[in-house]
């Protein structure tokens, strides 16, 4: 079957399996900054956005994305034009072995998205569905707090 | 304290950006399942359903009836070559016990039969139609079952056996055995004035990186076997799989891309081997990769251990003695199941200044799934009995236990007859510790949590609070046994290609090495592009294990820079006519006294293109002579909910001395993330069975790792000190802090509610039967 939908800000027609996942489709048409972890719903390695909303790619039909926006991390920068968040996951050493930090960064736009300038627990419940083994989860909430900080200050809105 | 050689650190001692970091965070196709060659095929495993069982028949004709499967390999297909999966140096010190496929299974997820096909969906429906026939074998499942006489025999096949001269007798389920003994125990209890006495558990858990264990395997054109694999010991590999597959080394190239996390489960050649062999067989790319069911099940776990422990002082707070009792659960084969075991006393018991000790260990085969290297390596279990033991001891002395710590924990200069006793296969090697932080670890640790304040609203409601403390230690590489090496040649551009055989997990080695070698360099760490574990291009390493990496590696590094430093020199007094010993090095460049400065890229364009052009390039290697331990202290306040059993980890204080910190930043994260991992073995982590040995809990739904929502607040301090035999005073941190949480826990539930969790996990379930044996 065809879906048309719309991919990092592009207009995209694919041709997929009824009942193929969404995280398949991806990584068979080159998409692999979409990672893989459990294939559950469990670990978010493998986190999109749809229409701004983080959500397991590997649990949601590719069907589903029929006329919504899909944005991978491909869609907030890459290594030369880097989005403020990977920026900060790079300063603070958020970073290890980085198969959890595509999906966490996600998480953590739309977290910004809703929540300029978030609290402590928000910030962790954004995280809740993200598993991380090497960090312990330290470094990317700092991350988090940091690029909020300086996403305000640009706005010129005061730190809270 | 800084080196004589740099009094003034530049580069090494700051928290530069990793080096690979931006392109991870871009989610760049850099893992092996990223980049798949187009005609690429899918291995998959058909895995046992029996925990012990012969094969009978395996019947593939309707898996290979399908369209699209290429082929179904048994045991009658493959190499029948014994080994060990255990990467580790040769001869490894593990028990060749394993068979590519063989007409045995011994735990439920023991490998069967190979499925090849085009489509990595199909591969898993043909696998569900190849038919195995078995006689099922009894089983046991307890190492201390396993170890009586009339026990089930795992390993019944004549071939099994130790390729090391040590205790080893399969027929009585006994993979290893250790024995040390320091003065005796005896005497040293008979002059004890307390005495407490307990068993401990430590379970079973899985490491859980969050990229499963994935290899691609394809021939070159000329028939070169290449393997791009996430692996910690790509080096082993090449070794390992020329050993099963029967063909010489050097038609093997072992590829190892960025790899998402290892933590001990990826020093283990477990897929290389069969994908290998089929690709070589099928003349096309294979990619094998687990699931994260056969990755709980089938990959490698945590060794469970049983410890008994009796340990003695005197009032006045000297030790008496310690007697530690192992028994370890190494699953169905015996992969690192000596040198974990041997690791439980010898990265513990030196912490502590013991005049009597006596360490015996036994390591059992059962019909469980298999145990293998696990960050903390013995370290983690033997640091659960011990440290819950001290506390034990200093509440029954009535001493703090900061200060019962302080009163006896080994110092710089001094020397423990452990490290000579416990080695990894072989006796150790007697060593001084030259640099012991702990003191300063227990100083700024305890004033960061706030130890002798009283801990706020200690009763609150069903809420009981308390306190607790550990002191650690590990190790950093092996020492006479491991080794490390770089090159490092300069380009016309002043830069240089640093090439290692050094493994990064995802841990930072790369960059940490980066700046080893742009800090003897004089030039910023983007001027050392860094490559590392590739077997064709890269010197050896033994790889990323044994805490080993910054402190050997490192130093490898160090040293090939430095003669790159001296090539330079030779070239930039031959182009300025000042001698060698009046230039200087500033940055990325050599001052030649008055004639001004040589630019490094003055002296690459001149050496490649000038005259007498040459390729500057310095290659050196390292071994230690002895294992320098890391130290650190723990403090946590936890806070027990007496009417549901659930403890809940409030403020979590880590203080390390990890001699320099080459990148803080990195090293913070090695600690965090340690804590995190061993939190969550401590509390929610259990590999659990059926009465018939299959796994339950086989998904991360079931199988919980810690997430965000459990974190406790976690401050991490990194206590500096100069360890003279490491590259810039460096030691290692990456393991040490797993073996915090589970003692500091148990400890701090006492100060609580005055019960000693003794079997880990601390279940509510557990917490609530000891509460209420306890009057709550
Ligand atoms: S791969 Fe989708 S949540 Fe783990
Ligand atoms: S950085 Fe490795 S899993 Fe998060």
């Amino acid at each position: 079957m065809k879906i048309t939908f719309k991919l990092n800000g592009r207009d995209e027609e694919w041709e997929v399996e009824p009942g193929a996942n969404l995280l398949d489709v991806l990584r068979e048409n080159g998409h692999t900054e979409v990672k893989r972890g459990c294939d559950t719903g469990d670990c978010g390695a493998c986190t999109v956005l749809v229409d701004g909303v983080p959500r397991s790619s590997c649990t949601m039909m590719a069907g589903q994305a029929q006329g919504r926006e899909i944005t991978t991390i491909a869609g907030l920068g890459d290594a030369l034009d880097p989005h403020p968040l990977q920026q900060a996951w790079v300063e603070v050493g958020a970073v290890q072995c980085g198969f959890c930090t595509p999906g966490m960064i996600l998480s953590a736009k739309a977290l910004l998205d809703e929540a300029p300038m978030p609290t402590e627990d928000q910030i962790k419940d954004a995280l809740s569905g993200n598993l991380c083994r090497c960090t312990g989860y330290v470094k990317p909430i700092e991350a988090i707090k940091l690029t909020a900080t300086r996403l305000n200050n640009d706005k010129g809105v005061t730190d809270a | 304290m800084p080196d004589k050689d740099y009094p003034k650190l530049g580069v090494v001692g700051h928290s530069v950006k990793k080096v690979d970091a931006f392109g991870l965070a871009a989610g760049a196709p850099v893992f092996v399942a990223d980049e798949i060659p187009r005609d690429c095929v899918y291995m998959a495993m058909v895995f046992s359903p029996h925990a012990h069982a012969r094969i009978l028949g395996i019947d593939a004709s309707e898996a290979l009836a399908m369209d699209g499967v290429l082929a179904v390999y048994t045991h009658k297909d493959v190499p029948r070559v014994i080994h060990t999966t255990a990467g580790q140096g040769y001869p490894e010190p593990s028990p060749y016990d394993t068979y590519m496929l063989d007409d045995k299974v011994r735990f439920v997820g023991d490998r069967v039969a190979a499925v090849v096909a085009t489509d990595r969906h199909l591969v898993r429906e043909a696998v569900k139609r190849v038919k195995v026939e078995y006689e099922v074998l009894d089983a046991v499942f307890d190492p201390r079952e396993a170890l009586k006489p009339g026990a089930p025999v795992i390993h019944d096949e004549p071939q099994a056996r130790m390729p090391i001269p040590v205790t080893y007798d399969p027929k009585r389920n006994l993979a290893a055995h250790v024995e040390a003994i320091v003065g005796d125990v005896d005497a040293g209890e008979r002059d004890a004035d307390v005495v407490v006495e307990g068993y401990f558990y430590h379970h079973q858990y899985q490491h859980s990186p969050i990229e499963p264990h994935v290899c691609l395997a394809w021939p070159d054109p000329n028939g070169r076997l290449i393997i791009k694999t996430s692996t910690q010991v790509p080096f082993h590999v090449r070794r390992i799989v020329a050993a099963r597959l029967g063909i010489p080394i050097r038609q093997i190239r072992v590829i190892k891309p960025r790899i998402g996390g290892g933590f001990g489960t990826k020093q283990e050649v477990l897929l290389e081997d069969i994908a290998g062999f089929a690709a070589l067989q099928l003349k096309r790319p294979v990619l094998f990769e687990y699931n994260r069911t056969e990755e709980l099940r089938s990959s490698r776990t945590r060794h469970a251990m049983y410890i008994r422990m009796r340990a003695g002082a005197k009032q006045d707070g000297s030790l008496s003695f310690i007697d530690m009792h192992a028994v370890m659960n190494t699953g169905a084969y015996g992969s690192h199941g000596l040198t974990v075991l041997s690791n439980t006393g010898s990265k513990t018991l030196p912490l502590y200044r013991w005049p009597n000790i006596r360490f015996i260990g036994d390591t059992a085969y059962t019909n469980l799934p298999v145990a293998g290297a696990y960050r903390g390596y013995g370290g983690t279990q033997g640091g659960f009995a011990l440290e819950a033991t001290m506390d034990e001891l200093a509440r029954k002395l009535g001493i703090d236990p900061v200060k019962f710590r302080r009163m006896n924990h080994i110092r710089e200069g001094q020397t423990s007859p452990i490290f000579e006793a416990l080695g990894e296969g072989k006796a150790g090697v007697p060593q001084t510790v030259n640099s012991c932080g702990l003191d300063a670890c227990l100083d700024k640790g305890a004033d960061a949590f706030g130890w002798d304040r009283p801990i706020p609203k200690r009763v609150d409601g069903p809420i009981r609070r308390g306190k607790g403390m550990v002191t650690l230690m590990q190790g950093s590489a092996i020492p006479d046994i491991d080794m490390g090496a770089a090159s490092i040649k300069l380009n016309e551009d002043g830069s240089f290609n640093l090439l290692v055989g050094a493994t990064d997990l995802g841990t930072g080695s790369d960059t940490v090495l980066a700046q080893i070698a742009a800090e003897v360099l004089h030039v910023p760490v983007e001027k050392v592009i860094v490559y590392s574990s590739d077997t064709d291009l890269t010197p050896f390493d033994v790889g990323a294990y044994a805490s080993s990496t910054t402190y050997l590696s490192g130093m490898a590094v160090k040293k090939a820079a430095e003669k790159m430093r001296d090539r330079i020199f030779d070239v930039a007094a031959r182009l300025s006519g000042v001698p060698v010993d009046e230039l200087v090095l500033t940055d990325g460049a050599v001052q030649a006294g008055d004639k001004g400065l040589v630019t490094f890229e003055r002296i690459g364009l001149s050496t490649l293109y000038e005259k007498d052009q040459q390729q500057l390039i310095a290659t050196a290697s390292h071994i230690v002579h002895q294992s320098p331990p890391p130290f650190s202290a723990h403090f946590a306040q936890v806070a027990v909910d007496t009417e549901t059993g659930i403890i809940k980890v409030e403020r979590y204080v880590a203080a390390v001395d990890c001699g320099q910190a080459i990148n803080p930043a990195l090293a913070e994260g090695q600690i965090e993330g340690a804590v995190v991992n061993g939190l969550s073995a401590a509390l929610y982590e259990e590999l659990r069975y059926n009465e018939k040995g299959a796994l339950k809990n086989k998904d991360f739904d079931t199988y919980k790792i810690m997430g965000t929502m459990d974190l406790p607040r976690i401050r991490t301090i990194l206590v500096p000190t100069h360890e003279p035999t490491g590259p810039f005073g460096a030691k290692s941190v990456s393991e040490i802090c797993i073996n915090g949480p589970m003692p500091v826990i148990s400890n701090a539930v006492y100060d609580a509610v005055g019960i000693r969790l003794r079997e880990a996990p601390f279940t509510p379930e557990k917490v609530l039967a000891l509460l209420r044996d306890k009057g709550y």
